[in-house]
């Protein structure tokens, strides 16, 4: 299925959760957090949260700035 | 301690019950390297300062987040880069959870160019996360009328701009500045516009609670010295604010005896 995960149009196997999409990004888990469709994915739950098609997965982290 | 000699040890910043020693919120953004940040940080003596939220770029190496750990610098999350209430909400709530903190400094502009904050979207957020449990601490105009609203809203600190972001003209409407600490019952905390040392001492004698700053140091020539130049100039504007100073003249005053 095709989903978009920050701006970037990508192709993953069905039923990938948030965890494993946030993965191909980085390995880290502190300091970073998810939004499907722009909505907060608590850490929590990002095993359990699969993505459908289509969902835009945004993953954040603290960088400077203000 | 003298009869009216202000304790400074005990005169600290105290935002939503929280004490800070410093009263110089340093942000994060224009350091040409973290080393060079942290070396500023360090010298600012700032115990809470400002991180944005962006897209997690695989090929970043270190993360501001590790020098503000290893200096025990109290992390304030912005909402740089939102043009609306809807997105400035998700931002925060993106940044509690990845950081920890339901605190916010809450920024929407309104347009690339001035980097003005707009109002009515600011408003709007502010009074979303207030309802939802966050610290706001919301970056506005010198508007009196708006940083009352925004207290009666819930706010826990205002943040009138001195000049736009980065411009280093200092405080264009001290008169403004004046009003809203005069009406505030929530700390005031001038942000942005600050280009030298002076311009912060500036703030704090026209009754400011805290300066805001990121630009004037981390672009000077030398930051480090700029960071420490700061530092003593909220010190001393906030001491000559506690001090009271003299009234303005028309014409000279004598302090020696006119008199043989």
């Amino acid at each position: 299925m095709k989903v978009t995960i920050n701006g970037a149009a990508r192709e993953v196997p069905e039923g990938t959760t948030v965890a494993q999409a946030v993965r191909t990004l980085t390995e880290q888990t502190s300091g970073v957090a998810a939004a499907v469709n722009d909505e907060v994915v608590r850490r929590g739950a990002w095993e359990s949260t699969a993505l459908g098609d289509g969902d835009r997965l945004e993953v954040l982290t603290a960088v400077q700035g203000g | 301690m003298a009869e009216g000699t202000p304790d400074l040890t005990a005169d600290e910043l105290v935002i939503a019950g929280e004490r800070f020693g410093s009263r110089l919120i340093m942000g994060t953004g224009g350091a040409p390297s973290l080393e060079v940040l942290d070396q500023a940080l360090a010298a600012s003596g700032t115990e809470l300062t400002t991180v944005a939220m962006r897209r997690l770029d695989p090929a970043a190496r270190g993360s501001v987040l590790d020098v503000l750990r290893k200096r025990d610098i109290k992390v304030l999350p912005n909402t740089a880069g939102c043009f609306t209430a809807g997105e400035a909400v998700l931002t925060a709530r993106l940044a509690r959870e990845a950081l920890g903190t339901d605190w916010v400094k809450l920024e929407v502009i309104a347009d690339e160019r001035t980097l003005l904050p707009d109002p009515i979207e600011t408003f709007d957020a502010a009074e979303r996360l207030v309802a939802d449990g966050f610290v706001v601490l919301p970056y506005i105009g010198d508007d009196p009328a708006l940083a009352r609203r925004l207290e009666q809203a819930g706010c826990a600190a205002v943040m009138p701009l001195g000049a736009p972001i980065g411009s280093g003209l200092g405080i264009r409407n001290p008169h403004n500045i004046e009003l809203i600490v005069e009406a505030a019952g929530v700390p005031v905390i001038l942000d942005a516009g600050i280009g030298t040392a002076s311009d912060a001492a500036l703030a704090m004698e026209l009754g400011c609670d805290a300066v805001l700053l990121a630009t004037a140091v981390t672009r000077a020539q030398r930051p480090e010295l700029m960071a420490s130049a700061m530092r003593a100039a909220v010190q001393a504007g906030r001491q000559a604010r506690l001090a009271g100073r003299i009234p303005r003249r028309h014409h000279a005053h004598a302090s020696s005896p006119l008199t043989p």
